[in-house]
Formats: C-alpha cells, sequence, structure tokens
C-alpha cells in the first residue's frame, strides 16, 4: 500500500476494504488480552494455526484485543456463528475444529452457564453481553490490533477522510460539543468545550495529549481499548489535532502495560507510513506527530498538570489551576488533553453523528454538553461479583442491572455472601450501598450519592468486606501517592491514615468519627488538586453509609465482616467433618485433629492467614470478633 | 562494575534529549534491574542536568529501585479488587514464606517481593506476578507451590 495523498483516497480505501470482509468467513477469534493471555492465550493461538494447517482448512484465526469477560479467559467465539468457548485450553482446539467448525456440532464442556447451569450458546446470547452496548469496544473481538487492514475492513479512518476532506475545523469542535461527550477520565468536562478552548487560544504551537496514565486500582478499560483498537484511539487523536490545530501529540502510558505500548507504537508507525499521520496529512496542510512517553507509576500523574510536568522530565507535581492546559500546557502552549475512552469515541461521533451519539444516556445536551450524560462507558467490573471483565453500558443504566444482571450477582451467594456496596471511581470514589442500587449511572448522579464516575472502576463488595478497612486502604494508598506539595493533603491524609489504623486494630475513639469528618471537609476545601479535594470520599461515603460498622470497631473492638486481623479468631466449630484438609494447609501448623474426628486450631500459634477459612468446604471454620471472642472463651 | 558503556547507549539512543530523562532511567533499570548509583550520575553529567533532578525523579516514580533486586521479583497487585479479594493475606503468605517483608530482596539474593498498586488484570484478583508471568486467583494456599516453581534445584530456602 502507498501513501494516501488525498482524502478522497482514503475514502475510497475504506469503502473498498469494507466491502471487500466477508461477513461468511470462517474466523476464530482468540482474545489475547492481557487477562486471557495470563490464562494461556498465546499457546492456544499456536494450538488453533498449527491444527488449522495440518487439517488444510481454510479458517482465519484472528489474535484480538480483549473481549471483556476476562473471569472466563481464554475466550474463543467462532464467526459468523457468534458460538462462545470458555476457559479452552490447546487440547481442546482439535474438538472445536472438527466436530464445531467442520461439522457444526457444540461441544457442552466449553459452553458458558451461568449460576443455574443453564448453557448460552452464542457470544451475544450470554448475560454478561446482551445488555452491553458496544461503541468504544464495537471492533474489539473482530480486529486483530496489529492490523490496519483490519481496522479499515471494519470502517476504520473513514472518520478521518471525511474530517479532512469535507468539515472544517470549527465543524468538527461543534460536532463534538452537540455530541454532549464528557471526559471519560473521570470529571466528566464536556470534550467539545475543551477543544474550542485550545483551538481559540493563542500560541505559536499546540499540543495535544492522550492520558492513559491508567493509576486508578481496579480499572483497566483504558489499557485493553489501546491494546485491542489502538488505531481507534490514534484517529481520534488525529481529528482532536485537526479540530484544535495541534502539530504534536503525545500518549502518556503506564510502563506496566507493555502491551499497550507495543501497539500503539506499531499503529503510530503503519499511519505514518501511509501517510495518516507526519506532514501534510493526505495530502493537505494539516500535519501532526505522535509519540509515547511511558509513566512511572505515580497515580498523581493522572492529574493534567501532573502529568504534564512529568512529560517535560520533572517530578509529577500538579500546579494551580488557572491557567488551565488550554490556555498554558505542555512547555507553556496551548495543550488538550483527553482521555484514552475519550478519544476513543471521537470516530464515531464523525461517523454517526452528533445526534444519533446523543440519543443514548441521559438528559438534554442541547443548550450544554453539562446537560446530561451521552453516550456509554466501561466499567471495570471486578471484586465479589460472579462475572468480572470490562463491560460497556449505555449512561443511565442502573447499578443493579451492572451488578446483578451482567455482573450476575455476588460470589459464593449459595454459601451465604450478600451484596454490601459497589465502591466506584476509584481511590477518591466513594462506597455506594444497596439502598441505591436502582439509582441510574451516570456522572451527575454518582456525583450526588457522594461518589463520582472516575475513570471507571466498579468494584463491589460483600458482606465480608470491611468498610472500616476499605477506608483505611484507599487513605493509606492516597497517602504514598499524595505528590507532597500541598498541606490539607499531605497532613490530612497522614492524620486520616493514622486513625482508621487505630481503628482496625481496635483501638479506635468514638471522638474519632467526628475529627475525620472534620479532616475530610478541610481537605476537600482547600487542597491544591483534585487527588486532594476527592481524597476523604472513600471515607467521607462510607461514614455516611457505613457508620455502624465504624461504631462497632471503635465502642466493641468488633469488626462485623470478620476481615480486621487483629479483632478477629478463627475457631473450628461443630461442623467439621475431620477431612484434615486445614491441618495439611496451615502454614504454622496449629491445627491438629485425627482424620474423621473435630479438630482443635491453637490460638497461640495461628497467624490468622485464614487459609483454613478458604479451603473448608464443610463451614467448619468459624469467625469471632469483638465481644464474641470473649464471650466464646467462656463456653 | 556498572558497565557504563550501556548507560552511554541508553542515552545516545533519546539522543541526549533532557526531556527523555524518565525514559532513560526506565530504560537504565530495565537493562540493569535496577538503578546504579554510577548511572544516575553518568545520566546527570551527560544530559547536563543535575544530580538532585536526577534523584528526585528517581525516588518520586514507584517503577524505579535505587537497590540490586533479587533473581525472580514477586509482584504482588494490591490493587483494590486484588485487597477486596485478599490481596493482603496473600502478600502475607509470601512474605512468611520468603522471610522477607514487601520491598525487600531475601539473603540468597533468590527473590525480591515488591507490591504494584495496579496491573490491571483486576478480573484475575488476587493476582502475583513472578518474572513476568501472571498467576491468576491465587489463595493463600496456593503461594508455596507457586513459588516453589522458581526455587533453586537444591531446594535452599524452602521449608
Amino acid at each position: 500500500m502507498t501513501k494516501f495523498t488525498t482524502p478522497a483516497q482514503l475514502t475510497d480505501h475504506v469503502a473498498k476494504a469494507k466491502a471487500a470482509r466477508d461477513p461468511n468467513k470462517v474466523r476464530v477469534s482468540v482474545c489475547a488480552g492481557t487477562g486471557c493471555k495470563a490464562s494461556g492465550a498465546d499457546a492456544l493461538i499456536a494450538a488453533f494455526q498449527a491444527e488449522i494447517e495440518a487439517r488444510g482448512l481454510d479458517v482465519e484465526v484472528l489474535s484480538t484485543g480483549c473481549h471483556g469477560f476476562c473471569e472466563r479467559g481464554p475466550l474463543v467465539v467462532l464467526h459468523p456463528s457468534g458460538v462462545l468457548y470458555q476457559k479452552v485450553k490447546p487440547r481442546d482446539v482439535a474438538d472445536i475444529l472438527e466436530k464445531t467448525v467442520q461439522k457444526g456440532e457444540l461441544l457442552p464442556r466449553l459452553q458458558y452457564r451461568d449460576e443455574s447451569r443453564q448453557i448460552f450458546e452464542k457470544e451475544h446470547d450470554v448475560p454478561f453481553y446482551k445488555h452491553q452496548e458496544r461503541i468504544v469496544f464495537a471492533m474489539n473481538g473482530h480486529i486483530d490490533p496489529r492490523s490496519i487492514d483490519d481496522y479499515f475492513s471494519m470502517g476504520g479512518y473513514e472518520a478521518l477522510g471525511k474530517v479532512v476532506g469535507q468539515m472544517k475545523p470549527d465543524q468538527v469542535v461543534e460536532e463534538v460539543i452537540a455530541s454532549g461527550l464528557r471526559g471519560r477520565g473521570g470529571a466528566g468536562f464536556p470534550a467539545g468545550w475543551k477543544w474550542r478552548f485550545t483551538r481559540q487560544a493563542e500560541g505559536d504551537r499546540k499540543y495535544l495529549i492522550c492520558n492513559a496514565d491508567e493509576g486508578d486500582p481496579g480499572a483497566f478499560m483504558d489499557r485493553s481499548v489501546l491494546e485491542g483498537n489502538p488505531h481507534l484511539v490514534l484517529e481520534g487523536m488525529i481529528i482532536g489535532a485537526y479540530a484544535c490545530g495541534a502539530s504534536e501529540g503525545f500518549i502518556y502510558v503506564r510502563n506496566e502495560y507493555p502491551m499497550a505500548v507495543r501497539h500503539i507504537e506499531l499503529a503510530i508507525a503503519k499511519a505514518t507510513e501511509l501517510g495518516l499521520l507526519g506532514q501534510h496529512i493526505l495530502g493537505t496542510d494539516f500535519s501532526f506527530n505522535v509519540h509515547v512517553n511511558r509513566g512511572g507509576g505515580a497515580f498523581v500523574c493522572g492529574e493534567e498538570t501532573a502529568l504534564i510536568a512529568s512529560i517535560e522530565g520533572r517530578r509529577g507535581s500538579p500546579r494551580v489551576r488557572p491557567p488551565f492546559p488550554a490556555q498554558k500546557g505542555l512547555w507553556g502552549k496551548p495543550t488538550n488533553i483527553n482521555n484514552v475512552e475519550t478519544w476513543a469515541n471521537v470516530p464515531t461521533i464523525i461517523n454517526r453523528g452528533s445526534a444519533w451519539f446523543a440519543g443514548t444516556g441521559t438528559g438534554d445536551v442541547s443548550k450544554s454538553p453539562l446537560g446530561g450524560s451521552k453516550g456509554t462507558k466501561i466499567f471495570s467490573l471486578v471484586g465479589k461479583v460472579n462475572n468480572t471483565g470490562l463491560v460497556e453500558v449505555p449512561m443511565g443504566i442502573t447499578l443493579r442491572k451492572i451488578v446483578f444482571d451482567i455482573g450476575g450477582g455476588i460470589k459464593d451467594s449459595k454459601k451465604g455472601r450478600t451484596f454490601k456496596a459497589v465502591q466506584t471511581g476509584g481511590p477518591s470514589g466513594g462506597c455506594i450501598p444497596d439502598a441505591y442500587l436502582d439509582n441510574p449511572v451516570d456522572f451527575d448522579e454518582l456525583a450526588k450519592l457522594g461518589s463520582m464516575m472516575g475513570s471507571g472502576g466498579m468494584i463491589v463488595m460483600d458482606d465480608r468486606t470491611c468498610m472500616v478497612e476499605v477506608a483505611r486502604y484507599f487513605v493509606d494508598f492516597l497517602k504514598e501517592e499524595s505528590c507532597g506539595k500541598c498541606t490539607p493533603c499531605r497532613e490530612g491524609l497522614r492524620a486520616m491514615s493514622g486513625i482508621l489504623n487505630r481503628m482496625v486494630r481496635g483501638q479506635g475513639r468514638h471522638e474519632d468519627l467526628d475529627l475525620l469528618e472534620d479532616l475530610g471537609r478541610t481537605m476537600k476545601t482547600a487542597s491544591l488538586c483534585q487527588l486532594g479535594q476527592t481524597a476523604a470520599n472513600p471515607v467521607l461515603s462510607t461514614l455516611r453509609y457505613f457508620r455502624h460498622e465504624y461504631v462497632e470497631h471503635v465502642d466493641h473492638a468488633r469488626c462485623p465482616a470478620g476481615q480486621c486481623i487483629d479483632l478477629i479468631e478463627y475457631r473450628i466449630n461443630e461442623q467439621c467433618t475431620g477431612c484434615t484438609i486445614c491441618a495439611k494447609k496451615c502454614p504454622t501448623g496449629a491445627i491438629t485433629g485425627q482424620n474423621k474426628e473435630r479438630h482443635v486450631l491453637d490460638q497461640g500459634k495461628c497467624v490468622r492467614c485464614g487459609v483454613c477459612f478458604d479451603v473448608c468446604n464443610f463451614n467448619g471454620v468459624s469467625i469471632l470478633s469483638g465481644p464474641e471472642i470473649a464471650g466464646k472463651a467462656k463456653e | 562494575m556498572v558497565e557504563l558503556g550501556k548507560v552511554d547507549q541508553i542515552i545516545e539512543k533519546y539522543a541526549g534529549d533532557k526531556t527523555s530523562v524518565l525514559a532513560i532511567l526506565q530504560d537504565v533499570q530495565a537493562a540493569f534491574n535496577y538503578l546504579p548509583r554510577e548511572a544516575m550520575n553518568r545520566i546527570g553529567e551527560k544530559l547536563e542536568i543535575p544530580m538532585t533532578q536526577v534523584a528526585s525523579l528517581a525516588t518520586f516514580f514507584h517503577a524505579f529501585s535505587l537497590t540490586p533486586r533479587g533473581k525472580n521479583i514477586v509482584t504482588v497487585c494490591m490493587g483494590t479488587a486484588c485487597h477486596v479479594r485478599g490481596a493482603p493475606r496473600v502478600l502475607a503468605e509470601i512474605e512468611r514464606e520468603l522471610a522477607v517483608k514487601g520491598g525487600e530482596t531475601t539473603s540468597d539474593g533468590e527473590f525480591t517481593v515488591e507490591t504494584v498498586n495496579c496491573v490491571g488484570a483486576c478480573a484475575l484478583g488476587p493476582l502475583v506476578i513472578v518474572n513476568g508471568n501472571y498467576h491468576g486467583n491465587i489463595n493463600t494456599a496456593d503461594v508455596v507451590e507457586m513459588l516453589h516453581e522458581y526455587k533453586p534445584a537444591t531446594g535452599e530456602g524452602a521449608k
């Protein structure tokens, strides 16, 4: 393929590539996202290739990006039928090709079953996928992320041809504003407004940044978008550069995401070779280059001014805004910075129009993009839920639908585990209890509940999750990640950490509860950047909804969830069948007993690692806490 | 001891660009497994930036280690999803088994135990990465067996 020298050439090429894609071609789509790779996808792909060649079949093996259903990996989808196989091993390959591909017979052992053992044959019928609406993830699963031809064949770069060939930069900006697209990085600021500020700002050079420093623990959608469809992000950025008048772009990606770095670098090289990037794009006066920067693993670098400092080769410390990056950003020049998922929405908005995009979601954005939340949002649904993975859902969906319909409910519900809370918004987000499960999920609703959208982590917690311990976890995390520049954040987190660490050891005081709230309010008002301003959210939201758990800890040294190790004891109860598994697994030899007789746990030797509780199949291990410990001892 | 030639090659790759100092430090760490003092000095000299600035970056970002690390790097993910599924207990079990704390290296130089805030494979939590191999859904009961794979054949250090 040679360089495209006019927009029409590109448009024409994409149209041909789309027409040439045979929808009836037999394809084996194997998820090679990070989750499935960890479960052995590479060996599986090699096995398919070898077996197809040995059998002389006309079948294409696609090594794709993340399909989302990481829990069940490695995942295989057969096209065109759409049959889904899960947890596939290389030894299953011959059977899949011979029975399913050649004879059309299904292999029940590889099919997905829900908790009630019902089998679901096709990918789009599985509840995990059925309730999703995929815009950003639409192509994942259908393309090899390393192939620009695959991207063309799905209509890739069609939007770029349209923008450069037929639209003025201001028109592009207005289209994005009209779509109601708001920043997917967390704050939800209208993307089009930012573009307009950058476009209108004075400056001889302008820059564009893609924020892929996905530091929120529990969130991995940006990783999967970059790994699974790098050209989509790149196309969004090129369109953004055209609209903002930027000549250079930077993708700041976490160093912990090596595959994302490889795929995006490959995409940049290919796009440059074809004249979609570089000097005189598509033969016009528009020029744009993109560089990849690897982050150093600092959470605060997700904050835009800290990220900019880091690209400039300095420590990632935030600075006071204004001036905003749109006025004075990278090297003092106007800079537009958006998150991966935001960029990835842009090509679809251009292709299908702002009205189509605004047709999904909540509110009315005809007057202002802040009037609602439009389009979809990808969440990483993880924690104590049956179906974990990445889900893309329309804005306005309820939490219940996400957790129970898509997520399949609480893990181990048969063992009595129940829903307690869902944590959204990353470390600075909040925990939402079951009373609000029917509230719609969008930027403004989550904020009203004391949480936030954040980058889209959604961590489900069950009755065995201690909310005081969760708050302690987030505060300790943020204490480490605070850059230390401003006092309210640095000292506030240190003070909170001290209090919470005392509480989980059973040394809290009742008046600490008010002190925590007081500290939280001060941090919210007085901190320099978003990190500090939102750092108290995990504490304030758990105090708001789960105050009773705090009270139990401070007044009775009792952990209701049975998690705080200084406050609990494991005991072997009368349900013990004497199967000996706990005694075998106990790392300190604290458990003794004869075969088929109730075992005994020596508290002096017990380190409360919980192995016995985890391995017991008969509910033979109890966790006691607070007054229960003393009470039981007297028995 | 430290092969400064390797450091020079890395600096060369970035054409001595001052703003690439973070990338240079990352590549140096990848080459040496940590950031040797001599290498940091060299970077400062070549890029003409003060040692304080190099050190400030090297200590600000978690990715860097200023001390040599073990042959096997055990990285325990402490992200939220892993945390609620029991990562702290898994870490405690690894620390007990290897008799070191997070961030430390065993006295025989075989293992370094590190924690990371999230590796983005949350659906598989709790997750432990040993030398780049992902071990998902790790239970405290699996730890001994998992580490055994990486122990030297003599069995030294094993229970």
